[in-house]
């Protein structure tokens, strides 16, 4: 198998998997408890927030460790408007967020914000223009992913934070798809909220964290305990958190030279893509993007045959974000692009890992060439602006 | 699922989550589809397309009529392996068929004669009904004028 879809997850790194087992094994204590064999299982979290915090810049305080990326957007998003709900209802956001935040923002309308959803250029970088004048005194929070799930186009966050800070408006971030793939400084990003999730960065499912800094108004989704300062009740993934901090400070250690080797195989990829097959593009390419994803698109195909297509040859990769798997809707990321309806639905994302080789990549290549022209030869839209 | 009996042979999981699983005949006949191509303008009796021409999935199908059956058919589908799938079997059950057995073909016969497909792709199985219908309609019309062979 060559898995392609590192950005769907990533395999545990074996490290990771022993400083977890520990704690699934012997020290299964709850970190509560007020004995010392608590105590031990308090400790090992409590250095895991520790490690991760120094590794990404942050006070270990400043860190809510929650069961998904998908919570760490919730509790950001949910837990700011609440918080902030007395100083206005307005929350800024854009047309390509992951479902996380998206489908939130949609259910915070529901609940009587009022939401504006900002658009991308064609290069997928948010207008900050648009951004700009989308703020008034009503605005309480803007959420502005760090790197698109799909194309992996880089927002300009620190830029952003500029101009929400100045207004004393919360600014949460996504940095789902950068974190262990761009050299991650939380002090520096700017950034009040950012979540972030082991699983992505080859540490377990299950575990991820909200970086809150301190001072930012945020209320608890799930009450109970006091656990994570009250902000997160339920007893903690010990295993899970440990092994997240692992895979957190290997994965800041060696960011710099992955990423150098994770940019050359995607070019690569992507300059044989378009040399080999007639009417491909990349999507995304003009703007910065995150090292490993490639978004490509087909004319006159449809992207979930060509995703078939290569799982039939061993290949895995997707469509877009592997929630959206199976949606017959094209990706909104690409519509918001102004990428065309037709052209979106025959798009394909790869994202390349660790334990991606230069041969992967080639073979990949080929099995799409093939793939491409088959389905070209079935196609109805042969000869036709797509 | 009980309309998915492909699924359940296979021992994968049933179509709860986002991913979508085929069964070994869908997968065949989208790897094989049958009768892919277009039939020439003298050869073509009636000719049927269907699909958003902007966006979404799309099909055309060609039909040659002899002697009141469908002697020749072809098909050619831009969209998910369910509807070149379903595509394909459609093409393969009116093969052969009268003008009036062909217009008896259901979406449910389709799926029927792949052993089923997910929940979620039921819908592409109508494209090709859908295609071969407005292809035998334009053939009538065809005859109608006087153009259209019997």
């Amino acid at each position: 198998m060559i898995y392609l879809d590192h950005n769907a997850t990533t395999p545990l790194r074996p490290q990771a998997l022993e400083a977890m087992l520990p704690y699934l094994r012997e020290r299964w204590g709850n970190p509560s408890s007020p004995y010392r064999f608590g105590a031990e299982a308090r400790s090992a979290v409590e250095r895991a927030r520790a490690r991760i915090a120094e590794a990404l810049g942050c006070q270990p305080a400043e860190l809510v460790f929650c069961g998904s990326g998908t919570e760490a957007d919730n509790l950001a998003l949910r837990g700011a408007a609440q918080a902030l709900r007395g100083r206005g209802n307005h929350i800024v956001t854009t047309a390509i967020e992951h479902h996380a935040v998206w489908h939130t923002c949609q259910a915070l309308e529901r609940e009587g914000f009022r939401v504006s959803y900002l658009p991308v250029r064609p290069d997928g970088v948010v207008d900050l223009d648009a951004l700009t004048a989308s703020l008034c005194p009503e605005t309480i929070l803007v959420s502005v992913m760090h790197a698109n799930n799909e194309t992996g186009v880089i927002q300009p966050v620190e830029r952003i934070a500029a101009l929400t800070r100045e207004r004393g408006i919360v600014l949460h971030t996504d940095a789902v798809q950068s974190a262990g793939k761009l050299p991650l400084r939380l002090d520096r990003l700017g950034a009040d909220l950012v979540a972030f999730s082991g699983h992505k960065l080859y540490g377990p499912k299950g575990a991820a964290a909200l970086y809150a800094r301190q001072g930012t108004p945020l209320a608890p989704l799930i009450t109970g305990g006091d656990h994570e300062r009250g902000l997160r009740a339920g007893t903690e993934h010990v295993a899970g958190i440990v092994g997240f901090a692992e895979a957190v400070a290997l994965a800041s250690a060696e960011v710099e030279a992955e990423a150098q080797r994770l940019g050359t195989m995607r070019d690569r990829l992507e300059r044989q893509v378009v040399a080999a097959i007639p009417d491909a593009a990349v999507n995304g390419a003009a703007a910065p993007r995150v090292p490993n994803t490639s978004s490509l698109s087909f004319r006159g195909i449809d992207g979930e045959s060509i995703v078939l297509g290569l799982d039939l040859r061993g290949i895995c990769v997707s469509t877009g974000s592997a929630c959206s798997t199976g949606d017959p809707e094209p990706s909104h990321v690409l519509l918001a692009m102004g990428v065309p309806a037709r052209t979106a639905q025959g798009s394909i994302r790869v994202s390349l890992g660790r334990e991606t080789r230069t041969d992967h990549v080639d073979a990949t290549v080929q099995a799409l060439a093939d793939i491409v022209e088959r389905l070209r030869g079935i196609s109805s839209l042969g000869g036709e602006a797509a | 699922m009980d309309d998915e009996p492909g699924t359940e042979e296979q021992g994968l999981p049933e179509m709860a989550g986002p991913v979508i699983y085929y069964n070994e005949t869908v997968l065949e006949h989208f790897v094989c589809p049958r009768n892919v191509g277009q039939l020439d303008d003298q050869e073509t009796d009636g000719f049927g397309l269907v699909g958003d021409p902007i966006c979404g999935d799309q099909m055309k199908l060609w039909i040659s009529v002899r002697d009141g059956a469908i002697a020749r058919i072809a098909f050619r589908s831009f969209g998910c392996p369910g509807a070149i799938a379903t595509s394909s079997m459609l093409t393969e059950l009116a093969d052969g068929k009268t003008i009036e057995e062909a217009k008896r073909i259901t979406d449910d016969d389709v799926v029927e004669a792949l052993g089923g497909i997910p929940e979620r792709k039921r819908h592409c199985s109508l494209l090709g009904v859908r295609a071969l219908q407005a292809a035998i309609s334009d053939w009538e019309r065809r005859r109608a004028a006087g153009d259209g062979r019997p």
